[in-house]
Order: structure tokens, then sequence, then C-alpha cells
């Protein structure tokens, strides 16, 4: 018999009597054992849901998902044995110190309590919360709580691992090491499955995405399959001079596919074949006098992948450090927008 | 890339009956060890739930313990029962908000993706309420000494008081967790359960006997379940007529039990 996926959902469906809310319409996917699976979408989309139920929390309305071939419904109980929840949703106490929590996650994953004891010793050596184990959480710092968030998912070695956006909010030094325990945990083996509304996340760690939107699945593939869908290479003009850049837009009009973008000293245009396209665009603003500082030709990046599959952006930008309450309350921006 | 070897056999066996029983009871432990550990960590809360009993038990016994009249004996030995309810009655709020922090902050949401027993944290909260009420009611009835309560029975009697006491408030505990449960925030928790509490508490035998009220307010004080563990504390204590008072008191206590329990548990199960 094949092994089954690690994580499978067959068109799940989910409708929230509160405000009469569809949040999944028939999501389906599954995602081989040692990977990365990125779930991309704004908020709204229907992401946290679909995490919810796949650690056994929610009970979908239709359709089924199972984590190693075990349902997620008749086989709950036997689920929260291999699974590891950390992100937005699952917290810790407050109340409670560094090590207390860890130790209480421990033993409610039925180790034994020497065990409980010495598994929380090693993942606060790990993720550097040694000094501040024994302090309530009240005092601990934004990116302390979330590492020791991460470090409670991880107590009992699960092999699959949901983190619900787990930079939100999160200064860009603590993001950039979640990235790199994230990097580490799949090369022993676990595969993870990642909401994040930050593009940038799902094309660093991400083995596939899932692009969702409205409770479904509208995209997927490699980051690169994504962005190679777009068709074309973006080609980004830096002149010396502002003035000049309308009439810089005018002469490289015709070797883009669409009307390039002016914006201060630069210009940005979609081109078939970046090579070719890049050296005609030196050789006509040269015949013309205009000076270039630079000229950078890069792949499409997922935010346009994104803005092309749903007719809205995500909810990129800076990532706003948010409460979890505010966070929630923001609303799906993009699709006000429609 | 090496895979985590999944024994997957061993996440499907079903557990055993009494393994089951074990685990519900180590979960229960854990949480409630989970309670009590926090509010160590908070003297000041310590110090201020041990304040507040202390309080009534003077209050009553000096500001009222004068003025009111009609009972037979003496007012301390009178109305200490009374205190002793009225104060784990008004302690099971925090049952109440507990529960409702709790889902707030979404703890509850990682305890539900965990492999304990499901049942395990609303038995641990209460169990953690139960150890706090005794403590409580041990500071009360050393003030209550200090003050010129007197056991009129014997130490038996009055110990038995105590446990229908603890029995009560095991009682209310599942009842508040669900009010947290189902309210879900706790600045809601607080101001829901005072509503309940008052008419409870006041409308009752604990500070006045029921004869001196309205006829149409006796029928509900005489009978309701804090006047009836009133009633068996102050015959366990003070004397009177005791057999039937008991019963009717644990009557109370297990049919609140049989009914808030596995409504608050049925209520946590419930996916949100």
């Amino acid at each position: 018999m094949p092994d089954p996926p690690a994580i499978e959902a067959h068109d799940l469906t989910k409708r929230f009597a509160k405000g009469n809310v569809l949040a999944l319409d028939g999501l389906s996917f599954e995602t081989p054992p040692g990977t990365v699976l990125g779930v991309l979408g704004p908020n709204g989309a229907g992401k946290t849901t679909a995490v919810r139920i796949l650690c056994t929390v929610l009970v979908p309305d239709n359709g089924r998902a199972a984590i190693l071939g075990l349902d997620v419904v008749r086989d709950a109980v036997a689920v929260r044995r291999v699974i590891g929840l950390a992100g937005q949703n699952a917290a810790v106490d407050e109340n409670l110190s560094g090590r207390q929590n860890l130790q209480m996650v421990g033993r409610l994953s039925h180790m034994a309590r020497g065990q409980a004891k010495k598994r929380a010793e090693e993942l606060l050596e790990q993720f550097g919360l040694t000094n501040a184990a024994s302090r309530s959480l009240k005092t601990y710092s934004g990116g302390m709580r979330r590492r020791l968030d991460l470090a409670a998912a991880l107590v009992a070695q699960p092999p699959i691992l949901f983190f619900d956006e787990p930079t939100t909010g999160l200064d860009p030094q603590t993001r950039r090491d979640m990235w790199t325990w994230t990097e580490r945990l799949v090369a022993e083996g676990t595969t993870v499955l990642l909401t994040t509304q930050y593009l940038e996340e799902a094309d660093r760690l991400a083995d596939q995405v899932i692009v969702v939107d409205h409770g479904k699945v509208i995209a997927q593939g490699t980051p690169e399959s994504l962005k190679a869908d777009l068709g074309s290479t973006v080609l980004l003009v830096t002149l010396e001079n502002s003035e000049n850049a309308p009439r810089a837009a005018a002469l490289l009009g015709p070797l883009g596919t669409r009307a390039p973008i002016v914006e201060d000293t630069l210009v940005e245009m979609s081109v078939e074949n970046g090579p070719k396209a890049g050296s005609e665009a030196l050789r006509v603003l040269d015949a013309d006098g205009i000076t270039v500082l630079g000229l950078v030709l890069r792949e499409p990046s997922l935010d346009e992948v994104f803005l092309k599959l749903t007719g809205h952006r995500a909810d990129s930008g800076p990532p706003a450090v948010a409460t979890q309450a505010s966070a929630e309350s923001v609303g799906p921006r993009g699709r006000s927008a429609r | 890339m090496t895979t985590v070897p999944v024994d997957k056999n061993a996440a499907l066996r079903p557990s055993g009956r009494l393994e089951g029983i074990g685990w519900l009871v180590n979960d229960s432990l854990t949480i409630a060890w989970r309670y009590l550990a926090a509010m160590l960590r908070l003297p000041e809360s310590i110090l201020f739930s041990a304040i507040q009993p202390m309080l009534l038990v003077l209050m009553f016994r000096y500001v009222f313990g004068g003025a009111i009249r009609g009972v037979h004996g003496s007012y301390v030995n009178y109305l200490m029962p009374g205190i002793f309810v009225q104060t784990v009655a008004f302690g099971a709020v925090i049952s109440a908000v507990g529960v409702a922090e709790d889902i707030q902050k979404g703890i509850i949401e990682r305890f539900r993706a965990l492999p304990m027993a499901r049942s395990a944290v609303l038995a641990g909260r209460t169990l953690s309420d139960l150890t706090r009420n005794a403590c409580s009611i041990a500071l009360m009835a050393g003030l209550g000494f200090a003050v010129g309560f007197r056991i009129e029975t014997n130490v038996p009697a009055f110990l038995a008081g105590l446990g229908i006491l603890l029995f009560f408030s095991w009682a209310l505990s599942w009842g508040f967790s669900f009010i947290g449960l189902v309210v879900r925030n706790s600045e809601t928790a607080q101001v829901a359960t005072f509503p309940i509490l008052l008419p409870f508490t006041f409308a009752s035998s604990a500070f006045v006997p029921v004869q001196t009220m309205p006829g149409w307010l006796q029928a509900f004080a005489k009978y309701q379940p804090v006047s009836q563990v009133v009633n068996a504390c102050r015959a366990l204590m003070d004397g009177g007529p005791t057999s039937f008072h008991v019963l009717i008191a644990l009557a109370w206590c297990f049919g609140l039990v049989a009914v808030l329990a596995p409504l608050a548990v049925r209520r946590y199960r419930r996916p949100a």
C-alpha cells in the first residue's frame, strides 16, 4: 500500500452560522511528507478555518481530511498525537513561566514527568529562552512569546506541524529566525503546513504553494511555476533624471507586453524575453541621450501572481505590529475593494 | 532527507477504558496544577482573595451582628454558616471568568489540538476551585473562631458541614464554568454572574430567617439550594434537627452536579 499523503483535504466546506459566512467552499489539496506547503491568501480567505479543521478543533460540514491517513473527524485523538500547532490561534498561558508552559504541554501530551521536564529544558535551550525560563510570560517580548509558542508546538516532536501565520506582527529579525527554524525542522523530515499573507515567506519556505481565496484553491504549484505562469519577466530601469521618465517610457513601450509604469526615476514593465529586451532598452535610451543608472531583470513576485489570479492584492505591505484582536478586526481589505 | 518514523498503529491504538481513566486523572491534575501554579505566581491575587472572605466575616459579624434580631441563640453562630456559603457562591465567579479568559486568549484552542482527555480541562478547573475554596473556608473558620464563633454540636458534625459546603462549591464551579464557556468573554462573565448570585445569596436563609420575608419571596427563599445548604451547615454546626436538612442539601448538590457537569462538558466538546 502506498504511503498516504502527510496532509490531505477533499472538498472541505464549512459555513459559520454567525454571519452566515461560507468560510470554506470545497477546499482540496494534498501534500507529501517532508515538505512545506504554503497556504497563501488574504485575511478571511479561509486559511485559519482550514487549519482548525485539520487540527481537529473544528468539524467540517462536508468533505473529509486526513493526516498521515488518519481521518480528522473519526480518528481525531490519533491525529492529535501526530500534530503540533503554532500560530495566531493557539496560545500559551500568560500566567505561567516559559518552563511551566512547556512542561504542561508535555504532560498533556502524555509524556512522563521526567521526560516532559527534560524536553522543556531542551526546547528552552534551543530557542534561547533558558535565561527567561522561570519568568512569567507577561514579561516576555512579542518575539520571545512567539518562540515559546513554536517551542510548545514541538514538545511532542510531532511529524506534522501547522503554523498559522507564524510571523504576523513579528519584527524582521524574529521573522528570519522563524524561517531558519522552519527550514531546520523540514530538513529533519517534518512536514509543515504554513499559512501566510506574506508572499515573501511562502516564496522562501514553501515547496508547494496553494493560493486560497473565498474558501477554495484558485491556484497551486511551486512558487517558481506560479511565477512562471505569468509568462513574463519584469524589467526595471532606473534613470538619472525623473524628467526623462515619460520620454523613456514612450521609447520602451513597444518592447513590453503591457504599458510601462513610471514612478519617479523608475520605469517598470513586463517583457517576454528578458535579456533581449534589456539590451534593446539600453540601446534605445542611449541613442536618445537618456542616462541610465541601473537596469534590473527579475522574476515576477508572488504578489503579482496573486494580483493576477484574484484581481485584488494580497494583504501584504509591511508586517504591521498588530495584536490578534486588531488583526481580526481589520477584515479582508482586499475583498472590500471589489 | 530522513522521514520521522510514525507508528501509525500506535497512534490509532484505542486506549483501554482503564487507561482512559488514568489519562483523565493525569490530565485533570495537570490542568488543576496549571491554575494553582498561576495563582501562586500572583501573590497579590492570593492576598486579595483571602481578604475578601475575611472582610465578609468581620463586616457581617460587627455591622449586622448587633442589628439583626429574631434569631434565638448567638447571631454569630447563626451567621457564620451563611457567610461560608455566600463566600463559596461568590467565589464561583472566578470559575466563569477563568474559563472565559482561557477561550478569549486561545489556550483552549491549543488544548483542543492536544491528545488530552477532553473533559479534563473542566475537571481540572473545578478541582483547582475546590482547592481554593478549601483554603478560603479554613481561613474564614479560623477568623470566625477568633470573633466569637463556636461549634455548638461536635467536631465531626462541623467537618461534615464543611464537606457539604465544599461539595456545593464544586457543583457551582461546574455551573459557572458553563457560563464562562457560553459567554466566552471574561468581562461579560463577570457581569453575567451577579444577577444570578444576588437573589440566590440574599433571598436565602444565609443572613436572616426566611420567615421574615414576604410570602411570595418565602416560597423561593425557602427551597432554593443556597438556603438548603445553609440550613444543613447550620444544623451540623449550630445544632437543631439535622438529617432532613442534610439530605435535602446533598440531594441539591448531587442534582446540580448531575445536570451542570455534563452540560458544561458537552458545551466544551462542541466545537466553536
